[in-house]
């Protein structure tokens, strides 16, 4: 199938993310990424879009580091991870924010501590967590709420913890496994306007979502994945209807 | 590691002990129990092997001299019999000294018509062993010695007491088998409980970059914890229990106390302390880094 893609920039030294011809199939046989060829640029809000098993989440995992492809090439902010060794993951992955549909958060923790763990596991001071910490969680509109356990915040809240949480180390890049999966469309619009900002302010920001809505409203670049296989690459692109 | 992260660690590490009240609960009585019987058993054995021990000592082989032999002779016979490896005590007794002594246990006052020493040729070494099972290779020995007339010693008691001393080693090594075998399942089931607590803790700590040594480390000081109270609870039941019985038996049955010597609780405490603790604290340490280790390939 023949990938549609319209003006994008290919620089290659601006490029933040890389996947040429990456295939990653399951040990059950099953394909689930087959030669994806993908090259994401500094500073660019991507949506991957597609069905359930259309491979959207291999793909995050891939990005992540959490599965290791089967053939090809994948280099996410200069490293190799194909190659990259097990002890270099925790360097690679302090250098991008991850936010997930269910949220993530320690249970048992509140707010305020969610939120410094990212910054005590990069071993900063406990001065420097007492004046970042209270900074994003503004950014985020959670200030009055720093003591606040988890369990006593609605989705919405819980998702900006883990925006903050996310955000607190200053990531190059941002990725969103279906942020608004659980959220109602007034939150899901305030979650989604809150990664436009901090899109603005130079971060890469990669957004899997089902969200018709609100990737048609935003007109970002949609990157379209069906069975495994990209079929559309747009700038300003929509939801594609499969039908 | 800097040294707020330290603190950061070791204060997580206390917190999580409460932060899962029903696992550190279960894993402490998991441990405790385990060391109760473990320490139970020791100090039984312990007291057995003392008991042992104790009869062992007493018991003697007699080795008597050939009529007017040389005091020059017997002071050397004497001292080789000193050196042989299994012998921990050598007396001599004199041919007064040991009518004396049967005087005292038999005659009581009755000795007037003994106008000679009736035990003249009964000079006598009373011989020891450190290893009574050695008892009849010593007297093999004895009996070829020149200047010996005869030996003396107890075969029946020197049977029994080897026997006792292998059987209390074949029941300690039966009883340690199986002390081992459940403590290994008992505590594999608490770690299956650990990691299923402990699993989305442990992803989302990777996901945003952790270490493993920053994820392990928490869990490695709560583990190593709860192996030292599941040690210290059980050491205080026994130290306690010891003491009630031995009290007991001390004021109840003082005709077998008399008998019986018991090793007092310092005795027993002296080495039942240091290696119940290492043991809960390896426990500890072992059980977090095997339950936490399943979760750091994330």
């Amino acid at each position: 199938m023949a990938v549609k893609r319209k003006k994008r920039s290919t620089a290659a030294e601006n490029e933040i993310i890389t996947l040429t011809n990456v295939c990653k199939a399951y040990s059950t046989g099953a394909p689930a990424l087959k030669d994806v060829n993908l090259h994401i640029n500094r500073g660019e809000f991507v949506f991957i879009v597609g069905d359930s098993g259309s491979g959207k989440s291999t793909l995050i995992k891939l990005l992540l580091r959490e599965l290791t492809i089967t053939s090809g090439y994948i280099n996410v902010m200069g490293y190799d991870l194909s190659k990259i060794r097990h002890r270099k993951i925790p360097k690679f992955r302090r250098n991008l924010g991850v936010v997930f549909q269910d949220f993530r958060l320690l249970k048992d923790r509140n707010v305020y501590e969610n939120v410094a763990f990212a910054q005590r596991i990069i071993q900063k001071s406990n001065k420097e967590i007492k004046k970042n910490v209270p900074s994003i969680l503004a950014i985020v509109g959670l200030a009055g709420k720093y003591k606040a356990k988890p369990k006593q915040l609605s989705g919405g809240e819980q998702q900006r913890v883990a925006l903050a949480r996310a955000l607190v180390n200053k990531p190059t890049v941002l990725l969103a496994d279906e942020p608004t999966g659980n959220l109602d469309p007034k939150n899901s619009w305030e979650i989604m306007k809150l990664l436009e900002q901090i899109n603005e302010n130079g971060t890469t920001v990669i957004v899997v979502t089902h969200n018709r809505e609100i990737v048609n409203a935003m007109q970002k670049r949609v990157v379209t994945l069906k069975r495994g296989v990209i079929i559309s690459d747009e700038e300003k692109g929509g939801y594609i209807d499969e039908d | 590691m800097r040294i707020n992260s330290f603190f950061y660690t070791l204060r997580q590490g206390v917190r999580n002990l409460f932060r899962n009240k029903w696992f550190t609960l279960a894993s402490i009585a998991t441990i405790s129990a385990c060391l109760f019987l473990f320490g139970l058993f020791y100090a039984i054995v312990m007291n057995f092997q003392h008991i042992v021990k104790n009869a062992q000592e007493g018991v003697a082989v007699y080795v008597f001299f050939d009529d007017g032999l040389e005091d020059s002779r017997i002071q050397q016979i004497g001292e080789m019999i000193l050196k042989r490896p299994e012998v921990s005590r050598v007396d001599f007794v004199s041919a007064e000294e040991a009518w004396e002594s049967f005087k005292a246990d038999y005659l009581g006052g009755y000795e007037d018509g003994f106008t000679e020493n009736p035990l003249e040729n009964s000079a006598q070494y009373e011989v020891y062993l450190s290893d009574v099972s050695m008892q009849s290779a010593l007297v093999t020995y004895l009996e070829s010695v020149d200047g010996v007339r005869m030996v003396n010693r107890s075969e029946l008691v020197a049977t029994t007491l080897t026997g006792v001393n292998a059987l209390i080693a074949y029941v300690s090594v039966g009883i340690i088998a199986i002390l081992f075998a459940v403590s290994v399942f008992l505590i594999s089931n608490t770690v299956m409980i650990g990691i299923s607590v402990r699993k989305e803790e442990i992803n989302i700590m990777k996901y945003i970059g952790a270490t493993d040594f920053f994820v392990r480390s928490p869990f490695v000081i709560e583990g190593m914890m709860i192996g030292l109270i599941g040690a210290a609870i059980p050491l205080g039941i026994i130290y306690t229990l010891y003491n009630i019985v031995m009290e007991y038996i001390t004021t109840r049955f003082s005709m077998l106390s008399s008998l019986l010597s018991f090793l007092k609780v310092e005795e027993i405490f002296n080495v039942l302390t240091p290696v119940s603790l290492g043991i809960g604290v390896g426990i500890g340490f072992l059980g977090s880094i095997i339950t936490v280790r399943k979760h750091l390939r994330v």
